[in-house]
């Protein structure tokens, strides 16, 4: 059995009448990238900042690397990495300042401080960089020197909470690589996300939150197994069609058909199989596409079409 | 004995303020801050060189230009003497209580709510404590160095003529302590760049009616009764004491009014950023 480093039981946070996190429970093993999977508002942020011990727990038991939050917080903060949401950066100090301060936060010696600024620099692919101002920075790059910060201290646990939201498609794939990277060396990471091909990329075991508590748990292969089907068939009809076509395809497939404003979807065993017995009921549409479950399918049958913001 | 990791009702890791007697070594977090803005300062060292020219055109200014209108006034022991020998203590003292303010006020409100840096600084073992404690000895290293360069001027201008003025610059420190503890304190609970008209309302009153300009015997009574507690006073009272060689006994209270109200603003600094930012 791997070691557990965080463990959580019925673990909650209210901020007056308002319950934030709802009695929840996970572990993290060492090793493991561990994702934490919702809609804004889902709870995700408040349960990362109560393992990163920068928010006391209103209830529940939470034990994190053998300790507890409330009484040893600082040596617990001593052996984290935290990304947070928005950069923290020091913006009145170099790219190269930042990550040499930041490892004096937690005591280590300058020349341990300089040999690993220079090594993460060099990880981050910000070295031709080092002597800039953070403020110029593109949002990318300040997102890498965020990473590069987190791991001055060579944590145990790397928490990072929502690591690419906000950043452009290139952007994101040059974090995601960079986390990747750290999962292949066994660096333990828990993240939040609410993009489900981030998740699906880098968590090898995921939570879907809602409404404060946990929906679902598992592998993301698990997830599609449990909550969706193997595949996915997408149709679209013509406008005028369109009524009439999810009307016929809700009597064939009940339970397993989705229909939004220009959209059918049959969550279905065989995709292929389902559109020949669609074109039997003599529908024809304009176009159509099977495909394989994604955690998006899981994910939007846990928590709704609802928008959150 | 609860469960290990059990959330104890009373969650005095978060509320206490200071460490545990046995954990002292974590004052040092706060060194790591004063680190921090040393080395953040390199970049702006005109701004930090500008401290020390203030309150050196106001002894030109006031104790060189008007000290030739107003001639001799009575010092402390009630023998007169010349107007800039009378000005300067006082000048020091508010140059410490400006430069203290400034610090932990404008600078801890940038820190505080744009820059995010106590944010960032709470996610490493430094804690609130070290924050606060941090931020004030900055600004009394700062507030030091100014000191010292001003009793150098006072020095080379013949100002000086006691070696109880070697007090000086513990002094000053002391005086800027009270001001960066009780400046920080109230910074914590302000919400927008408007909430500072309130720093000039105090300080404003205090620069210019806490007997630093003429002695506190041109007030009526009654006002004096009311100055002779201001803050401000305190300091001038023992620098100029210092200075002009005549310190009483009563100078030992004063200075530990401003000691108690050091620590006590350091406290509620450090009480506030933890209530702010550990929630």
């Amino acid at each position: 059995m791997p070691e557990v480093l965080v463990r959580a039981r019925g673990l909650t946070k209210q901020f007056g009448g308002f319950t934030a996190v709802d009695g929840i429970d996970f572990d993290l093993y060492r090793g493991e990238a561990f994702g934490f999977l919702g809609p804004n508002g889902a709870g995700k942020s408040s349960t990362m900042r109560m393992i990163g011990c920068v928010s006391p727990p209103s209830g529940g038991q939470l034990t994190i690397l053998d300790s507890d939050p409330v009484r040893d917080g600082p040596a617990i903060r001593a052996r984290l990495g935290v990304v947070p949401q928005e950069d923290t950066l020091d913006v009145e100090l170099t790219v190269r300042e930042n990550l040499l301060v930041y490892g004096r936060y937690f005591g280590l010696p300058k020349k341990v401080i300089r040999e690993r600024a220079d090594a993460l620099l060099e990880f981050v692919q910000l070295t031709d960089r080092a002597h800039d101002k953070v403020e110029p920075l593109s949002g990318g790059m300040k997102r890498r020197l965020t990473i590069a910060r987190s791991l001055i201290n060579e944590p145990d646990i790397l928490l990072l909470d929502e690591p690419s939201t906000g950043l452009d498609p290139q952007a994101r794939h040059v974090v995601w690589d960079r986390l990747y990277g750290l999962k292949q060396r066994g660096v333990t990471l828990i993240l939040t996300t609410h993009y489900m091909d981030e998740a699906e990329q880098l968590c090898d075991r995921l939570v879907v939150m809602d409404h404060a508590t946990i929906v679902a748990a598992g592998t993301p292969r698990e997830l599609i197994e449990t909550y969706s089907t193997p595949e996915v068939l997408e149709l679209r009809f013509t406008p005028d069609c369109h009524e009439q076509g999810a009307g016929k395809l809700r009597d064939l497939y009940p339970e397993r058909i989705e229909a939004t404003a220009d959209r059918v979807m049959l969550y279905v065993s065989d995709g292929d199989e389902a559109l020949k017995r669609v074109r039997g009921l003599g529908l024809e549409p304009s176009s159509s596409f099977a495909r394989r479950s994604t955690l998006e399918d899981v994910f939007l049958h846990l928590t709704g079409r609802r928008l959150i913001d | 004995m609860s469960e290990p990791g059990a959330v104890s009702p009373i969650r005095s890791g978060y509320q206490r303020v200071l460490p545990p007697l046995g954990d002292l070594r974590r004052l040092r977090g706060s060194t790591h801050l004063i680190e921090r803005h040393a080395r953040a300062y390199r970049h702006m060292w005109l701004v930090f060189a500008s401290g020390v020219a203030e309150p050196l055109f106001y002894l030109l200014s006031i104790g060189i230009g008007l000290g030739v209108l107003v001639g001799k006034v009575p010092g402390p022991d009630g023998s007169l003497v010349p107007y800039r020998e009378f000005v300067a203590p006082g000048l020091l003292a508010v140059s410490a209580m400006n430069g203290a303010m400034y610090d932990s006020t404008f600078n801890v409100f940038f820190r505080l709510k744009y820059e995010k840096l106590y944010d960032a600084v709470l996610s490493t073992p430094v804690g609130p404590f070290e924050i606060a404690l941090g931020e004030i000895g900055w600004a009394l290293l700062r507030g030091a160095v100014y000191a010292v360069a001003f009793t150098m001027v006072m020095t080379v201008m013949g100002l000086i003529s006691s070696w109880w003025a070697l007090l000086a610059v513990p002094v000053a420190v002391l005086t800027g302590f009270a001001f960066a503890a009780f400046g920080m304190a109230g910074t914590t609970f302000m919400k927008s760049w408007q909430d500072f008209d309130y720093v000039m309302l105090i300080s404003l009153p205090l620069f210019l009616f806490s007997a630093t300009f003429y002695p506190l015997s041109v007030y009526p009574r009654a006002v004096r009764a009311v100055v002779e507690w201001t803050p401000l006073y305190q300091g001038v009272t023992l620098l100029r004491d210092l200075v002009l060689g005549d310190p009483g006994w009563d100078l030992l209270w004063r200075a530990a009014y401003l000691a108690v109200m050091g620590v006590a603003g350091l406290l509620l600094a450090a009480r506030r950023i933890a209530k702010l930012l550990l929630v």
